[in-house]
C-alpha cells in the first residue's frame, strides 16, 4: 500500500511523543484499542484549569503507520484548543488531512476515541475536585 | 549492495538466469505443441517436456510417469484433494488436514464440506507441528485422505512427513503433501517418506510462475484421481490443456539446479538465517521465534518483536521486502491464522515478520537488514505505550482493553 506524504511525515517525524504524569489533576489520559486488535493509542492532554485550554498533548501508539500518524496529528491539533473545541475534532477531519484510504479509517476513529477518552478523564478529575474552577 | 533488498522468498523467487536461458528457445523457436504427434515441432516440444518431467521426478525420488503438470501448487492441491475425494467416494468421505495448511488446501477442504465431506482440521502444537497421536486417533474407517504440508509457508516448520506417511500406510489411507515450500530447499523423497500425492511449484524455486506439478504415485498403491479440468485428455487424462512448454522446461531446469546445489546452498542459507536470528536476539529484548527451530526450512525466520506492530515495522524498513502476519498487511484484515494456531496470542501475530532468504541474498544484505530492523524496532518501541507499560512492570494480559 502506498502511504500519503503526510502519513510518512508523521511516521518519520512523530510529533509530541511521550507521556505526561497520569496522577497530575490537570492531565487527562485516554487509552484505547487492544493489543490483540493490533492497535493501542495512549493520548494525554494537560489542561490549564483557569482557561480550559490544552497546553500540552502527548501520545504513544502501538499500531500501523496510519495509526501513528493519526495520533501524532491529533496531538498537534489539540494543543492550544479548549477542551470543548477539542471535542469538535472528528475522525473525518483526520481522514481528510492524512488522505487515509478506506481500510485505514478505523485508525482515525481510534484517534477520535482517544481524544474523547483523554478529555473525559480530565473532566472526571476536574469534577471530583472539591473546589473545581473549570471553565469548560 | 543494491536496494531494495528482496527477502520474501516464500512469496516467490526470481527466475534464475540459467533457468531463463533454458526456457528462452521454447517461446519462439521450438514452439511446438507437445501433443502434435506428426511433425518435428511437436516431437521437439514433447522431448523437452519429457526431459523436464524426469528432472521434476528426480528431485522428489519419483519416476517421470508419476508427474502431472499443472499451472502451479494451488491447482495441484485442488486436483489432489478434489480428485481423491471424487475418485474414492465409495470408500469414504473423511479427510484429515491441519489448521496451518495453505489456503489452497483449507479452502478446497471447505468447498468439499459443502459436498458432503467430513474434514478434521488438526490443531498444531506451540512448535507448529501436528501431534501424531492425535492424527492416529482421527483416522476412521471413512478416512480416505490425509493432507499435511511438508513445510509451512509462514513459519517454515517441517512436519514429521515420514511418520505421517507410515501411519497413512498402516491404515490404508492416501497421503497428500503440499510440498511447495520444501521441494528444492530440503531433500524430499516420496518413496522413503510414504507420500502418495505431492504438490510442487516452480516459482518458489527460481522457476517461472504459472507452472507446477502433482506427483501421483503409480505403484503400491496406484493412486487414481478424478480430473478437474476436462478436455483433450493430456497428462494421462488427469489434467487436460495444451502444455506450457517453456514453463515446463523452466520448472525442470529449476529442479535440476536446486537438486544439484542443495547440499551447499542449504548450508549457506542456514548460516545466514542463524546469523540474522542470533543478532536480532542479541540486539533486542522481547523477541520471539515462531515455530520450532529444530525442524525448519534453512531459509526461514519468522519472528515477533513484541510491542511493535508489524506493518509499522515494514514501513520503517521500506527498502527491505519481507512479510508480516499483522492484520494490517493482510487482505482480510485478520492476523495470520498460522500464528494464531500456535496459540501464542494475536498480539504476537500482529508483531511478526517473516524473513525468507534466497539464492541471491548475500551476507552483506543480511547484515544491513539486521541493523536496520534493530534500529526501527527500538524507535517504534519508544513510541509504544505497550512497551512503556511492560517496562513499568504491568502485566498486559491483565489490563482491561477496549477492544474495537
Amino acid at each position: 500500500m502506498a502511504y500519503s506524504d503526510k502519513v510518512l511525515d508523521h511516521y518519520n517525524h512523530p510529533r509530541n511523543v511521550g507521556s505526561l504524569d497520569k496522577s497530575d489533576p490537570n492531565v487527562g489520559t485516554g487509552m484505547v484499542g487492544a493489543p490483540e486488535c493490533g492497535d493501542v493509542m495512549k493520548l494525554q492532554v494537560k489542561v490549564n484549569p483557569e482557561t480550559g485550554v490544552i497546553e500540552d498533548a502527548k501520545f504513544k501508539t502501538f499500531g500501523c503507520g496510519s495509526a501513528i500518524a493519526s495520533s501524532s496529528l491529533a496531538t498537534e491539533w489539540l494543543r492550544g484548543k479548549t477542551v470543548d473545541e477539542a471535542l469538535q475534532i472528528k475522525n473525518t477531519d483526520i481522514v481528510n488531512e492524512l488522505s487515509l484510504p478506506p481500510v485505514k479509517i478505523h485508525c482515525s476513529v481510534l484517534a477520535e476515541d482517544a481524544i474523547r477518552a483523554a478529555i473525559g478523564d480530565y473532566k472526571k478529575k476536574a469534577e471530583s475536585r472539591p473546589q473545581a474552577q473549570v471553565t469548560a | 549492495m543494491k536496494l531494495p533488498i528482496y527477502m520474501d522468498n516464500h512469496a516467490t523467487t526470481p527466475v534464475d538466469p540459467r533457468v531463463f536461458e533454458a526456457m528462452r528457445p521454447y517461446f519462439t523457436t521450438t514452439f511446438g505443441n507437445a501433443a502434435s504427434r506428426n511433425h518435428s515441432f511437436g516431437w521437439e516440444a514433447e522431448e523437452a517436456v519429457e526431459k523436464a518431467r524426469k528432472q521434476v521426478a528426480s528431485i522428489i525420488g519419483a519416476t517421470a510417469k508419476e508427474i502431472v503438470i499443472t499451472s502451479g501448487a494451488t491447482e495441484s492441491n485442488n486436483l489432489a484433494i478434489k480428485g481423491v475425494f471424487e475418485m474414492y467416494a465409495e470408500k469414504g468421505n473423511h479427510i484429515i488436514t491441519a489448521a496451518t495448511e495453505h489456503k489452497a488446501v483449507l479452502d478446497t477442504c471447505k468447498r468439499l464440506e459443502k459436498e458432503g465431506a467430513k474434514v478434521t482440521y488438526l490443531p498444531v502444537q506451540q512448535n507448529g507441528l501436528i501431534d501424531l497421536d492425535q492424527l492416529r486417533e482421527s483416522i476412521t474407517d471413512k478416512t480416505i485422505l490425509i493432507t499435511i504440508m511438508y513445510a509451512n509457508n509462514e513459519i517454515g516448520v517441517l512436519q514429521p512427513i515420514a511418520e505421517i506417511g507410515k501411519i497413512a500406510k498402516e491404515r490404508g489411507v492416501l497421503f497428500h503433501s503440499d510440498a511447495t515450500q520444501a521441494v528444492g530447499k530440503v531433500p524430499v523423497d516420496v518413496i522413503k517418506e510414504g507420500i502418495d500425492v505431492a504438490s510442487v511449484s516452480a516459482h518458489k524455486m527460481y522457476g517461472p510462475k504459472g507452472v507446477g506439478a502433482l506427483y501421483v504415485r503409480r505403484r503400491n498403491p496406484r493412486v487414481q484421481l478424478t480430473a478437474q479440468i476436462d478436455g483433450g485428455g493430456h497428462e494421462r487424462g488427469m489434467r487436460s490443456g495444451t502444455l506450457n512448454v517453456p514453463g515446463i522446461v523452466g520448472l525442470g531446469a529449476a529442479c535440476e539446479f536446486a537438486q544439484k546445489e542443495m547440499p551447499e546452498e542449504s548450508k549457506r542459507l542456514s548460516y545466514l538465517r542463524d546469523k540474522l536470528k542470533d543478532r536480532l536476539l542479541a540486539g533486542l529484548d522481547e523477541v520471539y521465534i515462531n515455530g520450532t527451530t529444530e525442524h525448519r526450512l534453512p531459509n526461514n525466520l519468522n519472528i515477533s518483536f513484541a510491542y511493535v506492530e508489524g506493518e509499522s515495522l515494514l514501513m520503517g524498513i521500506n527498502d527491505v521486502a519481507v512479510s508480516s502476519g499483522s492484520a494490517c498487511t493482510s487482505a482480510t484484515l485478520e492476523p495470520s491464522y498460522v500464528l494464531k494456531a500456535l496459540g501464542a496470542g494475536d498480539d504476537l501475530a500482529h508483531s511478526s515478520i517473516r524473513f525468507g532468504l534466497g539464492r541471491f541474498n548475500t551476507e552483506e544484505e543480511v547484515d544491513y537488514v539486521t541493523e536496520k530492523v534493530i534500529d526501527v524496532v527500538k524507535k517504534l518501541r519508544e513510541l509504544s505505550p505497550l512497551y512503556e507499560m511492560h517496562k513499568e512492570g504491568i502485566d498486559l494480559t491483565k489490563v482491561q482493553w477496549t477492544a474495537h
